[in-house]
């Protein structure tokens, strides 16, 4: 047993005098599907955000294959091969969906020619065949999400970190990208997804962190969460736990 | 009838059609056609020039007249100063323009300057330029340099119109043939990412601040050799010529009117924009009625064009 | 030596507090409207010409002239939003800055057309007088010039925090959305407050007039001085603009005592600069 692949520790965050994210500890294993759950304005974004570089967190560290990345810029972290999608879907409206995904192909394929066959592959792959030579403000949005992903994948990433891309999806919509992250991981990426909806975590990850007012309430596998009593709390407001208990 | 061509086509159409426009002052010996097509390639040239960072790259500037002028300043002072060839201007005006972009826009990128603040502080740099320029000895101050008339290609001055325009047209062919490999390459690729969206284009591994400043070097360095063209063509430069808001103005104009972040734009912009203002002056010739004009075109392209002339064509293929 | 200091000092707060009045249309344009207003110079030379056709046409004193020239120029700021501005730019951002940059073309090179390049200069009786102040001489219409600039931003500040149309304003700045709701109309708020921003110029144009010159392209010496006040001030804010204005004037004369006539405005530069690279939010501008 070595090290996990990414190692968060202590993180915390304030804006004003407002305690967005206090003392979060994550571990996601090389390999694995990791979620990170919680009701909405828990600071799981916020969580997300420093994760990634986009916001320095106040104290705390975050290590990525034994690394201190703690405070680096976005995009050096992006090339150390830990990427993010955003939960409100960031497209390059002006570009093609080809253009879109390119952009992150070129990462790692300088050559233009050899970064939009990878941009064309992947695209296909994720489902936006047809698609990829019309603008991406053009797509629906299941598309957008599914670019979100194409865009991260085409940088190559060790790990890819998901900001709810199933929200806002329909059951049938919800599906499909439930199976396209199947297929993501299974083709070598580790995953780290953070989730407003219980029953896609419970389908795709081995391991789950809750996070209820910027503070971590819960780990353990997601069955193990569902039954938690704070957990349930948390979702569902104060004394639910009990409640259901008293009908179950 | 509507015709539908394929894009291919329609580029072909274009660029025939454009070198055949721009090769016909050669045939002609008339003054006027030559040193009207010369202003139009410069015109076109010095807003390709702002292209690169301004439309490819979203970085709305002011102040490219600080580029502009520190290229007419290097070419007048080599001359003047030195015993050495004017062609060296070229690569040092380069050379210069590009450090200056760098320096203005690292300070500036980095300070995290974007939209309506990135436009007043060029515009702040270039009016520092001016005011350095207007009290510095080695600029003469406010007197201007005269470069001495010393006709022959050794000395960069063309007495033959038609040289002169030549040269306007292989650096606007220069300028041009980078920004269509910005729209091929990995470099041009992330600016773009960066004007469409800075927060996307960060988490897929684009660093902002130095493919900005690169693009803003890049394009210092163009608009610098414009500078060099200028002061080699009219002999005589001063601060307001070199550094003042009308020349900033002129480059992010052609732009703004052809399509910026296009590579056919400028050129089509600069066209149109002399066209309109050279018509004018056949009527009434005032000081201030051309560039009037320059204003209220403006407004009318950001009114009804918003993508520039380029963008009418793709607007009439849709329908 | 100290006299002098001391007397370019005065000088500096006195011309300050008409750029005071200058950049406080600018803050107000900026802090409703989140335009960066590019035409600011080129309405207050449309101002200071107005002014000088009153003067010189109809004999009317450029203080006399204030309240005729402060309503005129509302109207023509009002109607410029309305019929040009707002209409051309959509609302979006750099269509909005390459709005007013059009206007600011057009205007200036109008005047051009019409008045011709030449510089000119209005003599008054009170243009010369000075008043003596134990060492210091202090020049009278400077002395007018700051007292009328000091009274209309209180006025100003009365009329954006004591009045219905003021709170408005301030309500549909805050939250377009909310106010709409209230039956606000943005778009007409938006026009008036770029009125009143552009009437502030027309005040501003008469106590100018008597020290300063008119020409055509005479906006362009201030649209930089006005930026750099409210950008030191903090964009949107009323009194960082009266002390941002003030601080400038004194940094102006100072620099032109200390670096000479040619390289002192290079000061006005550096400010500008180092302030937006160091402290973008300006001395007085909340952290965002």
């Amino acid at each position: 047993m070595g090290e996990a692949l990414l190692q968060v520790r202590g993180l915390s965050k304030r804006f004003g005098g407002l305690r967005a994210v206090h003392d979060v500890a994550i571990d996601v294993p090389q390999g694995a599907i990791t979620a990170l759950i919680g009701p909405n304005g828990a600071g799981k974004t916020t969580t997300f955000a420093m994760i990634a570089g986009f916001v320095r967190p106040d104290s705390g560290s975050v290590r990525f294959a034994g690394d201190d990345l703690t405070g680096w810029r976005a995009d050096r972290i992006a090339a150390r091969g830990m990427v993010r999608t955003f939960q409100i879907t960031q497209p390059f409206a002006g570009l093609s969906v080809m253009e879109n995904i390119r952009v992150g192909a070129f990462l790692r394929e300088p050559l233009p020619a050899a970064a939009e066959r990878l941009a064309r592959e992947i695209g296909t792959r994720l489902g936006l065949g047809p698609m990829l030579d019309r603008q991406a403000a053009a797509l629906t949005v299941a598309g957008r999400k599914r670019l979100e992903i194409a865009r991260a994948l085409a940088t190559r990433p060790r790990l890819l970190l998901l900001d709810e891309v199933m929200a806002g999806l329909n059951p049938a919509e919800l599906n499909e990208i439930v199976a396209l992250i199947r297929a993501v991981h299974a083709s070598g990426v580790t995953i780290l997804l953070i989730e407003h909806i219980m029953q896609a975590v419970v389908a795709l990850a081995a391991d789950a962190f809750v996070l209820a007012e910027g503070v971590l309430i819960a780990h353990g596998t997601p069955r193990e969460i569902a039954a938690d009593p704070r957990v349930i709390e948390a979702y569902l407001g104060q004394g639910a736990a009990a409640r259901m208990a008293w009908h179950g | 009838m509507r015709l539908r061509l394929s894009a291919l086509a329609s580029v072909a159409l274009a660029s025939v059609a454009l070198a055949s426009v721009a090769l016909t002052p050669f045939a002609l010996s008339s003054q006027f056609l030559v040193n009207l097509a010369t202003l139009t390639a410069f015109s076109a040239f010095i807003g390709q020039a702002w292209n690169i960072s301004g439309g490819f790259g979203g970085l709305t500037s002011f102040g490219h007249a600080a580029y502009f002028g520190v290229g007419a300043y290097v070419a007048a002072l080599i001359t003047t100063r030195t015993g050495l060839s004017p062609w060296l201007a070229f690569p040092a005006a380069a050379c210069l323009g590009a450090a200056t972009g760098g320096v203005i826009g690292f300070a500036s990128f980095r300070a995290g300057l974007r939209g309506s603040y990135f436009a007043l502080v060029t515009l702040a740099f270039a009016e520092a330029f001016r005011v350095i320029a207007n009290s510095a000895g080695f600029t003469s101050g406010g007197l201007g340099i005269h470069l001495p008339l010393r006709p022959g290609i050794a000395a960069l001055q063309f007495q033959d119109r038609r040289l002169s325009y030549a040269l306007v047209l292989a650096l606007l062919g220069l300028a041009t043939a980078i920004a269509l490999q910005l729209r091929r390459g990995r470099f041009g690729a992330r600016l773009i990412a960066l004007r469409e969206n800075e927060d996307a284009a960060r988490a897929l591994g684009i660093d902002v601040v130095r493919v900005k400043t690169t693009a803003l070097a890049l394009s210092g360095a163009l608009t610098a050799l414009g500078g060099v063209v200028y002061a080699q063509t009219y002999l005589y430069i001063d601060p307001g010529i070199a550094f003042g808001t009308e020349r900033s103005v002129e480059m992010l104009l052609v732009c703004m009117i052809g399509g910026a972040g296009t590579v056919l734009g400028p050129i089509l912009g600069a066209i149109l924009l002399h066209a309109i203002a050279d018509t004018a002056r056949l009527w009434i010739d005032l000081p201030g009625v051309a560039p009037m004009l320059y204003g209220v075109v403006l407004l009318i392209a950001v009114w009804l064009l918003p993508g520039g002339v380029v963008a009418l064509r793709t607007r009439l293929d849709r329908g | 030596m100290s006299e002098i200091l001391a007397a370019a000092l005065v000088n500096g707060l006195l011309t300050g507090g008409v750029y005071a009045l200058v950049a406080l249309g600018l803050t107000l344009i900026y802090g409703v409207l989140h335009i960066v207003n590019f035409a600011h110079g080129a309405l207050l030379m449309v101002g200071m010409f107005g002014a000088w056709m009153l003067a010189t046409h109809l004999g009317l004193s450029p203080y006399a002239a204030v309240p005729v020239m402060t309503l005129a120029m509302f109207g023509f700021g009002w109607a410029l939003y309305r019929f040009v501005i707002g209409r051309v730019s959509r609302g979006e951002d750099r269509a909005l800055l390459l709005a007013t940059l059009g206007v600011s073309i057009v205007l200036e090179n109008a005047a051009l057309i019409a008045f011709s390049g030449d510089m000119r200069q209005l003599q008054t009786d009170l243009t010369f007088a000075v008043w003596e102040m134990g060492p210091l001489l202090l020049s009278v219409p400077r002395l007018i010039s700051f007292a009328v600039a000091v009274a209309m931003a209180g006025l100003l500040w009365a009329l954006m925090s004591r009045t219905d149309t003021g709170r408005a304003i301030r309500a549909v700045a805050r939250e377009p959305e909310g106010a709409r709701l209230m039956g606000i109309r943005p778009d007409r708020m938006f026009a008036l407050a770029y009125g009143i921003g552009v009437a502030c110029l027309g005040a501003a144009a008469c106590l100018l007039l008597p020290t300063f010159y008119v020409s055509p392209n005479v906006g362009d010496t201030f649209v930089l001085v006005a930026f750099t006040i409210v950008v030191l001030g903090g964009m949107g804010s009323f009194p960082g603009a009266l002390i941002g204005g003030l601080l400038i004037g004194v940094t102006e004369s100072l620099g032109g005592l200390l670096l000479g006539e040619s390289l002192g405005p290079i000061c006005i530069s550096v400010v500008f600069i180092a302030v937006l690279l160091l402290r973008p939010t300006g001395l007085f501008g909340a952290a965002r």
